[in-house]
């Protein structure tokens, strides 16, 4: 039996929602859909081309590598930082004066600039007057990150992870302090090894930080643009020219705004995709369990 | 299967403790005997948690010793002590099944998988959680969970004790009485030693042969639930067991009229033995406090002359009994009456039984009834010869 009352007034109330939502994303996105399936030339001049400008940066190997490059990107600093964070936040201290001290120290490269973090690798790095760069040729690397792609690579990895593993750090130190003490106590009880206690206690625990932590870290740094811009500009080649970097050259560079139009809509859906099937495996087999 | 010796044991958590409240565990010394259901009842806050984490080794403890069957173990870590210890909330390992939480402590040491299996099998049976065994522990019921920390306990053969730190806290009302005789079950088929934290008396009289009432940090009086109702030790225990509560009121122990001394409250003379008497005219006691059970207080359906008259205040009626509250001298006190009792109003009499007035000084019983009589005993014939 129907028992539902029906009643539209309640669409009321969440016009306010609607309305935010369409100034913040879907009107601008909107005059991004607009680019991307006309060619203008100016105001009064424009063709409709429907999907060409797609077919265009999807086929386009420049674009195509870059997207390549990001991906293995972002898995590598998720594969460091996420374990690394965790080790961090098992062995931030507690309690006194040496918690506070450990979360400002930790904190810190979180409070630096996109494009000063770059500038500061970039001087760390170079082999005369940087520190890891003349660390580095002291001990007999031959390490120039301005012309070799390898150097580069490395790196513009180790610039985020230095920038970035803070934050999922903070995220599981906030995590680890929500678990009751009474679980370490019955773990002690139940003669639970350290291994034990981490992989059966705290992981667990800590599985919705870190997913908001992955989440957070593959978003960020699929979009990365800042800190390898100043590092290195895209190179040496193109060897570190990450999809955003990409796009601006197209973009601002050469002003293929069809194009580049499409392809920012590509790179949204990648990121919208790519969150969507992570977050509902883990959910998946979080039910599963 | 252990006894448990605290020897001398304090405990305080401030660095430099200089008076008595600095201790939330003041010196004790107490024994619970090996294979006994033991309650360890207080009010919150008065050291009972404390002393529960000192035993199973969680806390260790400032001052004096712990000892299991005799030998000391103030350095051994919860884990070295062979005890499981039953939360308030309930743990369990969130992602592991019944299963894998009961075979935990198991594979912890090593204990071969054949074992295992049938160890936790065997438990489980105990527990009602047979079928239940295949499921997370996550999407459990909390008295299903508090079983399953339970289970941890059981499956291990050598532990010498079980510790429960209010375990019934977070379950259901209707639960709670069943899993309370599960727990007295698992006693009597297991014969472990089981420690039992509660504040609330129900519990710890339908649990425990024997319970210790704790009060600021001190043992009050340790015994089995009818002893604590006929004769509490300690004024607190009047107060914290029965409900309502003994009724306390002060008296003087002061010459009548022809010489002989007596206890009285106010105008009026309270029937005391002359053996107590004696005891507290040694004791040089002059001011005692004098408690009695309102299901001791004897009401008088009619005037009578030997009991003392008093005025009802209010009568509340719980059911299945009355609680009178009445003035007497103007102190409040209250009686417990019988549900076939006609209901008194106004002047009624009311009078206490001299066996069931309890005579207290600085809080604690004057007894005068086995030992300390056959003392005094001893000493009237040492004069009489």
């Amino acid at each position: 039996m129907q028992t539902k009352v029906e009643n539209n007034k309640a669409w009321f109330l969440v016009m306010p929602v609607f309305l935010i939502v369409a100034f913040s994303a879907i009107i601008p996105l909107m005059t991004v859909v607009n680019y991307s399936v006309q060619d203008i030339f100016d105001p009064y001049t424009r063709y409709f081309v429907g999907t060409e400008w797609f077919k265009q940066v999807m086929l386009d190997s420049r674009l195509q590598e870059a997207l390549l490059r990001q991906f293995i990107y972002s898995f590598t600093i998720i594969i460091i930082e996420v374990p690394l964070g965790i080790c961090v936040a098992l062995m931030m201290p507690t309690k006194g004066r040496g918690a506070s001290l450990a979360l400002i120290l930790v904190a810190i490269p979180l409070l630096i600039p996109w494009n000063v973090v770059g500038t500061i690798w970039q001087i760390f790095g170079r082999a005369d007057i940087g520190l890891f760069g003349a660390f580095m040729s002291s001990i007999g690397v031959d390490y120039n990150y301005a012309s070799d792609p390898t150097d580069a690579w490395l790196t513009v990895v180790l610039m985020d992870v230095w920038h970035w593993t803070p934050l999922v750090a903070l995220l599981c130190y906030s995590g680890l302090r929500a678990i009751p003490e009474v679980y370490y106590q019955a773990a002690r009880i139940d003669q639970a090894s350290r291994w034990a206690v981490f992989r059966y206690i705290q992981l667990p625990k800590l599985t919705n930080v870190l997913i908001i932590g992955v989440l957070l870290r593959f978003m960020d740094s699929f979009m990365i643009y800042t800190e390898p811009f100043v590092l290195t500009g895209g190179g040496p080649g193109s060897s570190t020219t990450f999809l955003s970097q990409a796009l601006v050259q197209q973009a601002i560079g050469q002003f293929d705004l069809g194009p580049a139009a499409a392809f920012s809509l590509v790179y949204f859906l990648i990121i919208l995709l790519v969150c969507w099937v992570f977050y509902t495996t883990i959910m998946n087999m979080q039910k599963d369990k | 299967m252990a006894s448990i010796t605290l020897n001398a044991l304090a405990h305080t958590y401030t660095d430099n403790p200089t008076k008595p409240e600095d201790y939330a565990i003041r010196e004790m010394s107490h024994v619970w005997e090996q294979g006994g259901a033991f309650a360890l009842l207080g009010p919150s806050g008065c050291g009972k948690s404390t002393l529960l984490n000192i035993i199973s080794g969680l806390l260790e403890p400032s001052h004096g010793e712990v000892l299991f069957d005799g030998k000391r173990v103030n350095e051994l870590k919860p884990e070295e002590r062979n005890i499981a210890q039953v939360f308030q909330f309930p743990v369990v390992y969130d992602t592991m099944t019944v299963f894998d939480n009961l075979a935990f402590p198991l594979r912890n040491i090593g204990v071969p998988e054949y074992k295992v299996k049938s160890k936790v099998y065997e438990v489980a049976e105990i527990l009602e959680l047979s079928d239940q065994l295949k499921r997370k522990a996550k999407g459990l019921s909390a008295d299903q969970k508090q079983k399953v920390s339970m289970g941890r306990g059981l499956v291990r053969d050598d532990v010498s004790a079980i510790l429960f730190d209010e375990p019934l806290t977070v379950i259901d009302p209707q639960l709670k009485w069943k899993l309370r005789r599960k727990l007295k079950q698992i006693h009597e088929q297991f014969n472990i030693t089981m420690v039992y934290v509660t504040h609330d008396q129900l519990e710890a009289s339908t649990f425990a042969d024997k319970i210790a009432v704790m009060y600021n940090g001190k043992i009050v009086q340790f015994g089995t639930p009818r002893e604590l109702f006929e004769k509490p030790a300690h004024t607190f225990v009047g107060y914290f067991i029965g409900s309502p509560g003994m009724n306390f009121f002060e008296a003087e122990l002061k010459a009548k009229d022809d010489q002989k001394e007596a206890l009285m409250f106010g105008e009026h003379e309270i029937a005391t033995s002359d053996a107590m008497l004696a005891r507290l005219k040694a004791m040089g006691a002059s001011k005692v406090t004098l408690g009695i059970r309102p299901e001791f207080v004897h009401v008088w359906d009619g005037k009578n002359n030997d009991a003392f008259s008093v005025e009802v205040d209010y009568v509340e009626d719980l059911g299945t009994y009355k609680i009178l509250s009445f003035l007497f001298h103007g102190q409040i006190m209250k009686a417990r009456l019988s549900e076939d009792q006609k209901v008194p109003s106004g002047q009624i009499y009311v009078s206490f039984p001299e066996q069931w007035t309890k005579v207290y000084v600085d809080d604690y019983l004057v007894d005068v009834d086995d030992q300390a009589n056959t003392v005094d005993k001893n000493k009237e014939t040492d004069h009489a010869n």
